[in-house]
């Protein structure tokens, strides 16, 4: 793998630190006028998603990580592993809760969503930023009411709770925000 | 064609930048201080190991000539002072190799100035009154403060600047959230000075605070003289506008024989990190035996004050091309 130089140190740039797959997410060139040049480096752990900041002496290095995002098909859940696929190739791969994390509440047998590999292997999902999910459980609307105002907890075929406009029932399928977890829409099938 | 053949400043910036320099230049005008001109290009090269420098080749048929591109006027600017120019100032580009960030381009404007029989105090009140010449009623600063550094440094760390302990340094370092700080600084007290003073002293300052800083550590010296009374600091202050380094002076180091032995420190300091080795400026210890007058000089980045000015967040919102458009 490359190795990068604290002036390669770009936003999105994927190294490892302290034996963790990170993402820089911004790098500021702190420089007295007669004395040691330093980075101040804000970057994500991208297995535990905490953001730290960390300075190196300038001219350090970090070796790059071998990091990918790739567009998968999710296949099924066998219990312990969640299953997806890369459309393309066919090729499978497999991940547990610890990896899946949050994401879970938004996927749905077939739906896209992005796997993120370290060294060939996932390291976490992201769902599309839309999905659209079925109300299981949700209380029955009040008659007449069509603004939503305040609006209900609604129980998605995921297992995901949004809230939802008052006029929304049980069994019709809806428009969600995976980033805000807002609902955004009734989907007329 | 490329899209970005655009300047990256506003016009604008580029009025208040002309307006900024018109007005430095009637400044010290009205105090009879002579504007000079010296070569960017030079023979020679100052020594500091934390000044990487730009050379280039200088085609003289038949022989061929390493030269470099000054990271200061100092040297040139002394040289003067000694053959009896009296108190003189220059604006000029100063490049300094691999220094690119939101508050560094490795080409820059620098205005340098030295007042013959000066000392520090003296040069602190010269820079008041440019700073507040300069900025006027545009940045409501607050009385600026002439503050020690051993205080200063004091103030937002606890620690004392002046008697160092790897110990009690690291503590601090680990409560502010700096657990590399051991490993970057070892046992090097002005690493560690550099460190701290930049990531913590340098982020407490407030908004709209002027600081004029001075009583650098000895470690810190550069080219300025010991302080006579006490050998553990130097004559050196620099001026921090919210919290930005934007310049730095010295009451100069006259002293030839000081001079070679901190050129020597230095090009020391350069071999054991590999860095290229530039012979000693002979000109200057030439001047500085032939006797530079008693004086103080002080640089300012101009591209930060119009930063400051401007409440630009990078230098590149001052610059017409900064090195990525250059």
């Amino acid at each position: 793998m490359a190795v990068y130089s604290t002036s390669e140190f770009k936003a999105g740039l994927k190294v490892m630190l302290d034996n963790d797959p990170c993402a820089i997410i911004e790098n500021e060139f702190v420089k007295p006028g007669k004395g040691q040049a330093f980075n101040r480096v804000k970057i994500r752990n991208l297995k535990t998603g905490r953001v730290i900041e960390r300075t190196f002496k300038s001219g350090e290095s970090l070796e790059g990580a071998d990091v990918v995002d790739v567009d998968m098909q999710y296949l099924y859940n066998d219990g312990e592993f969640r299953h997806f696929m890369v459309a393309d190739t066919f090729e499978q791969y497999q991940a547990d809760a610890k990896i899946v994390g949050d994401t879970a509440k938004w996927l749905k047998d077939q739906d896209m969503c992005i796997v993120t590999l370290w060294n060939d292997a996932p390291l976490a999902v992201t769902p599309a930023n839309f999905v659209e999910l079925t109300i299981v459980e949700t209380d029955p609307g009040v008659r007449g009411d069509t603004s939503g105002g305040g609006g209900k907890p609604a129980t998605l075929d995921t297992g995901a709770v949004v809230r939802v406009p008052l006029f929304v029932q049980t069994g019709e399928m809806i428009k969600v925000d995976t980033r805000t977890g807002e609902y955004i829409s009734r989907v007329k099938e | 064609m490329p899209a970005d053949w655009q300047p990256t400043c506003s016009l604008e910036l580029l009025r208040l930048r002309a307006q900024t320099l018109a007005k430095v230049r009637e400044f010290f005008a009205q105090r009879a201080v002579l504007e000079v001109e010296t070569p960017l290009l030079s023979h020679s090269i100052g020594t500091d190991p934390n000044l990487a420098f730009f050379s280039t080749d200088y085609i003289s048929a038949p022989v061929t000539q390493t030269m470099y591109l000054q990271t200061s006027p100092e040297f040139a600017m002394k040289r003067l002072l000694a053959s009896g120019s009296g108190s003189i100032f220059q604006i000029s580009k100063a490049f300094r190799n691999s220094e690119s960030g939101r508050f560094h381009n490795p080409e820059f404007t620098l205005l340098e100035w030295y007042r013959v029989d000066f000392d520090l105090n003296q040069l602190m009140t010269d820079i008041t009154d440019l700073i507040s010449y300069l900025f006027g009623a545009k940045l409501d600063l607050h009385a600026m403060q002439r503050i020690s550094y051993q205080q200063i440094f004091y103030q937002h760390t606890g620690l004392d600047a002046l008697v160092f302990s790897a110990q009690a340094y690291n503590e601090f370092a680990l409560q502010i959230g700096l657990p590399e700080a051991l490993s970057l600084c070892g046992h090097d007290h002005a690493l560690w000075l550099d460190l701290l003073f930049s990531h913590c002293v340098q982020a407490r300052m407030e908004h709209l605070s002027c600081y004029l800083v001075y009583g650098y550590p000895a470690c810190q010296s550069s080219l300025a003289r010991l302080n006579p009374a006490d050998a553990r600091i130097t004559e050196r202050v620099e001026l921090f506008i919210n919290g930005v380094e934007c310049g730095n002076g010295y009451h100069e180091l006259c002293d030839p024989q000081e001079q070679d032995r901190r050129f020597c420190n230095e090009l020391t300091v350069r071999e054991q990190k590999q860095l290229p080795v530039p012979t000693k400026d002979q000109h200057l210890l030439a001047a500085l035996v032939s006797g530079l007058p008693d004086c103080s000089g002080m640089a300012i980045g101009i591209d930060r004050l119009l930063m400051l000015l401007s409440n630009s967040k990078s230098i590149n919102d001052v610059l017409a091309f900064p090195v990525c458009r250059a």
